[in-house]
């Protein structure tokens, strides 16, 4: 089983994903802000994390640029309302292997996520 | 050939129509319009310079000494170019300084000393006197000659009741004193009496000019005509430079001529003290020697003709320029050559006696009359009578001792002789004055001892001759030189033959004044005062502009004891006037505080200076002034510092004023261009991404009911979850088009007299719940008060539950909310005991999406815009709202103005 961790601030959407992966078959985890992300994943070692960007303490940037320095098999998924080209390449230079914006559809976001995994 | 009455009426007449020309001026100048504000009118009334010497005399001499006549004016069209640096400077220093003579420019140069003004007014009487004399000789000899009598002798011989010279003397001392001292302050400028001396300028040109032609083209047959039959006659010496000497002759008499054009009195009083504008003197520069070169022309053909026409012993060749015009039979030539005669000397006769006048009535009269206390004390407040009566009895006593030493003595020289002996008493003045404004070190002492010493050689070599020739003083002094020692003799001191009477004079009285100014100012010290003025005179074009400013007196003076001061002069209304000005210009009040302003002290002085003349000046405010003594490292401190300031200023102004403004315009509308746009980017960046947020949420969980088989219990919570985040999207939406419209200036404020008390009541009743809910201690306060406040009492809500809310997120434990009213304010303050607000971050709390974009805080619950908004609430009330931290509390703070007139209003 896929182990994933999921990373956002606004409680409704971790909600959301949270229904939509465990319905997938993943053992999910959640962390609502950068800092709790950076705890959790050394603890677990996820094989994929789903990040947003603008987050209270730590921001999504700053995880991901943790994880492809310490971590470099964990797959990182962006998943913000960030969607300047800027931020999109600022993202991507970081080592992300995704940069998703939201809104999403639940189906498309799953199949890459699965893709990616595979 | 005419009678007396006829001469005495054209005489009359042309005094009337001067009186005329004066009156005129006199009154058009107080409409507003100065005739003599001309450069024209300036350079002619230079041409003062020309006297009846000039118009008698130059042929007189000429037919003697041929071309030398002409020395004496082409000193002063060779230096004409230099008045640019030294007539300019001299005409700043006494414009900036108010002095009203000669003698007063000399003395505030050397500290506003009252001996060095007293000792210049006394060489310029003595110098001027005999000069005036001459004057009234040529009158009375011209007079003569019209007559017919020909003879000199018998007029000069006849008591003075019958001597119609004198009359004349006595409608000319009443003329000056009519158009001269009208006006107290000596610096004013004498309208009437400068266009009366332009006229004359004109006239006497003229007039020459006439005869000139007359002379050359109606009695002989031009120019060469004349010149041949003078070679026939054996006068070629004249045409050329004669003797050994006449090459240090011409330099001395051009000289001697230089300086005469600057310091004669009457020279001083029209190019200085009658001056309205320095730049006046560009035009004279040019004009004022061209007038000498028209008047001269004709000079030498009148002269040679005359020496060529009249059998020799008939005629005196000073009276040449008149002679013709009988001997030809022309009457009304005559008459007006005579008449330009009359106005040369008329010309001098009234601007020399009033220049004196001034220098009598403030560096002689005033002086003594202040020293003595007792004297003081009793006419204090008539002393501006004293002033102008002292300068009216002058001018009549100048003039009368003019036309005494004309009876006495002047009959027996000839008019130039005459005027170069007062030329070189009045030479005395240039080292003292060329020195002072232009080498600070000039000391008082050294002027004073050069002037003294200058003068006394001058009365020695060039007077007493003539008093040994009118038979007052033995001729052995002549002869065998003073106490039997030969190296004394007056005209040949220590040996010196060689230089004619005249340069042997100059010579000696000026070189020995030089060497002692020079010498004695090396090696004496100068106190503070005088150090202080000499470098205001030297450095005048770097100071002038900020005198003003600049304070020199150190003391303490009542502003009631210079305000009297003042009105013994100027009377009440003109005191009133000048303070007024004063007020107006420094911007300082002279009421509200009994000790004067250095500054005041300073003003009042330079206006009594301008009165009385700069020492006596002194005098007087000194005994209005506990003075202290001033340090000339304090005095060269303020001066500097003035000027630095200024030259500064000056020229940032000048060299980048315009460009300055123009490109901080532009910088400043890019800017503001920027910033909205930046502003505006941001904000709709953060407004869809705050969008996309409940949007996400929505479509995410959408797609999840979509699934069949999902239990009612998910299928209910997750519908409720929707519902909460369109009503999200709805409220952000709302927000944000609130925001656009106070932004806008759209928004309008529905205003009603509410009362305070409910409206806080009515807020709280919606809030309490939330208190309850988070387990926080809620405490307020109301007015207590029935008072009706004009609000929008929607938008208040608005505000208050913003500020609660937000507070009820942050708190730990606590929140309160007290109100109160002012007099004009009505204060409402929310606090919470929550962390607080980072310092750094405080102001921008306000901001719209503040939070938003802050990363590190604490996210809570909201969209970012309610402070914002709150904010544009309070101030459409014109109130204002503040955050800051009170002990533990963080504390929001905001007021509402009762009067509130300028809102917009709506119902």
């Amino acid at each position: 089983m896929n182990k994933i961790l999921i990373v956002d601030d606004e409680p409704n959407i971790l909600l959301s994903l949270e229904y939509l992966f465990k319905k997938e078959g993943f053992k999910v985890f959640i962390a609502r802000d950068g800092e709790e992300a950076l705890d959790l994943i050394s603890e677990i070692e996820p094989e994929l994390v789903l990040l947003d960007i603008m987050m209270p303490k730590v921001d999504g940037y700053e995880v991901c640029k943790h994880i492809k320095e310490e971590h470099t098999n964990i797959k990182v998924v962006f998943l913000t309302a960030k969607s300047k080209q800027q931020d999109i390449q600022k993202g991507l230079n970081l080592g992300a292997d995704l940069y998703l914006t939201k809104p999403f559809g639940n189906k498309e976001l799953v199949s890459k996520v699965k893709n990616l995994l595979n | 050939m005419f009678s007396n009455a006829l001469i005495i009426s054209f005489t009359f007449g042309y005094l009337a129509l001067l009186f005329a020309i004066a009156w005129f001026s006199e009154r058009s100048a107080s409409k507003g319009r100065r005739l003599s504000n001309h450069p024209a009118i300036y350079a002619l009334t230079l041409a003062v310079y020309c006297t009846a010497w000039t118009y008698y005399g130059s042929v007189g001499r000429a037919a003697t000494n041929g071309l030398e006549f002409l020395t004496i004016y082409i000193g002063p069209s060779l230096i004409a170019p230099l008045w640019w640096i030294v007539m300019r400077k001299i005409i700043r220093i006494s414009k900036v300084q108010r002095i009203s003579s000669i003698a007063d420019f000399i003395s505030s140069r050397y500290g506003k000393n009252v001996t060095l003004g007293g000792v210049v007014t006394i060489v310029c009487l003595l110098g001027i006197l005999p000069y005036t004399s001459i004057q009234i000789k040529g009158i009375a000899s011209s007079f003569q000659i019209l007559q017919g009598s020909g003879v000199t002798e018998t007029l000069a011989n006849l008591p003075f009741y019958q001597d119609t010279a004198f009359y004349l003397a006595l409608g000319l001392a009443l003329f000056t004193v009519l158009f001269g001292t009208r006006n107290i302050e000596a610096t004013a400028q004498h309208e009437g009496m400068v266009m009366a001396v332009a006229f004359e300028s004109i006239f006497k040109l003229i007039a020459f000019l006439i005869v000139g032609v007359f002379v050359s083209y109606f009695v002989f047959d031009g120019f060469t005509d004349i010149f041949s039959k003078a070679v026939a006659e054996g006068l070629d010496h004249l045409f050329v430079m004669q003797g050994e000497n006449s090459a240090s002759e011409w330099f001395w008499m051009s000289v001697l001529s230089m300086m005469a054009i600057l310091f004669l009195p009457r020279q001083f009083q029209m190019g200085v003290i009658e001056n309205t504008n320095e730049r006046h003197v560009d035009t004279a520069m040019w004009l004022f020697p061209l007038y000498l070169l028209l008047i001269n022309i004709f000079v030498l053909p009148i002269a040679f003709g005359g020496l060529v026409h009249f059998p020799i012993g008939n005629y005196e060749a000073d009276t040449f320029v008149l002679a013709f015009p009988i001997a030809f039979d022309q009457k009304w030539l005559a008459i007006l050559v005579y008449l330009g005669g009359f106005s040369a000397a008329t010309g001098m006769i009234i601007v020399s006696t009033i220049a004196l006048s001034t220098m009598v009535s403030n560096n002689l009269v005033m002086p003594l009359l202040l020293i003595n206390d007792q004297f003081q004390k009793r006419y204090q407040h008539r002393l501006g009578l004293v002033l102008i009566w002292s300068r009216r009895v002058s001018i009549f006593l100048i003039i009368l001792a003019a036309y005494l030493y004309y009876k006495q003595i002047a009959g027996q020289f000839t008019l130039v002789s005459i005027g170069l002996i007062s030329f070189v008493g009045i030479a005395q003045f240039a080292p003292a004055i060329i020195g002072g404004i232009y080498w600070k070190k000039g000391a008082r002492i050294g002027a004073l001892v050069g002037i003294l010493a200058g003068f006394s050689i001058w009365f020695y070599t060039l007077v007493v001759p003539t008093m040994v020739i009118a038979g007052y003083i033995s001729e052995v002094l002549l002869n065998e030189g003073l106490f039997g020692l030969g190296f004394l003799k007056p005209q040949s001191l220590l040996g010196f033959s060689d230089l004619s009477y005249i340069s042997h004079g100059l010579f000696f009285s000026l070189t020995i004044n030089s060497i002692l100014y020079v010498v004695i100012s090396i090696f004496s010290q100068q106190t503070s005062k005088e150090h202080n003025q000499a470098i205001i005179f030297v450095d005048i074009f770097r100071y002038s502009e900020s005198l003003d400013t600049a304070i020199v007196w150190k003391g303490q003076a009542y502003v009631p004891d210079l305000r009297v001061l003042l009105m013994n002069f100027l009377g009440v209304n003109k005191t009133d006037d000048a303070l007024q000005d004063f007020v107006k210009h420094t911007g300082k009040k002279l009421d509200d505080k009994i000790y004067a302003d250095p500054e005041l002290v300073n003003y009042s002085e330079l206006l009594l200076s301008g009165i009385i003349g700069s020492a006596s000046a002194r005098i007087i405010v000194a005994s209005v002034v506990k003075e202290e003594e001033i340090s000339m490292e304090e005095v060269l401190g303020i001066l500097k510092e003035a000027r630095e300031l200024k030259s500064l200023n000056d020229q940032l102004e000048i060299n980048s004023k315009e460009l300055q403004i123009a490109s901080e315009k532009l910088k400043s509308l890019n800017e503001s261009l920027q910033i909205n746009d930046m502003l505006k980017d941001e904000f709709i960046s953060t407004v869809t991404h705050e969008m996309r947020t409940p949007i996400t949420s929505i479509r995410a969980f959408s797609e999840i009911l979509l699934d069949q088989d999902l239990p009612e219990a998910d299928r209910a919570r997750f519908l409720e979850i929707i519902i909460q985040e369109t009503k999200r999207m709805s409220r952000l939406i709302d927000q944000v088009l609130d925001l656009e419209r106070f932004d806008s200036g759209r928004q309008e404020l529905n205003l009603e007299n509410s009362n305070v008390d409910s409206l806080i009541l009515e807020v709280i009743d919606s809030m309490k719940h939330i208190f309850l809910e988070k387990g926080l201690h809620f405490e307020y306060n109301l007015i207590n008060s029935n008072v009706l406040i004009q609000m929008d009492q929607d938008r208040i809500k608005q505000v208050l539950l913003n500020l609660l809310s937000n507070a009820s997120k942050f708190a730990n434990s606590k929140v309160i909310l007290k109100a109160k009213i002012t007099e004009s304010h009505l204060l409402i303050s929310v606090s919470d005991d929550g962390k607080g607000i980072p310092e750094e971050e405080l102001p921008y709390i306000f901001d719209k999406f503040f939070q938003a974009k802050n990363q590190t805080s604490k996210k809570p619950l909201g969209s970012g815009l309610g402070l914002a908004i709150s904010k544009k609430i309070v101030e459409y009330h014109h109130g204002t709202i503040e955050v800051r931290r009170i002990l533990n509390y963080t504390c929001f703070e905001f007021t509402l103005p009762f009067a509130q007139s300028k809102m917009k209003i709506i119902n």
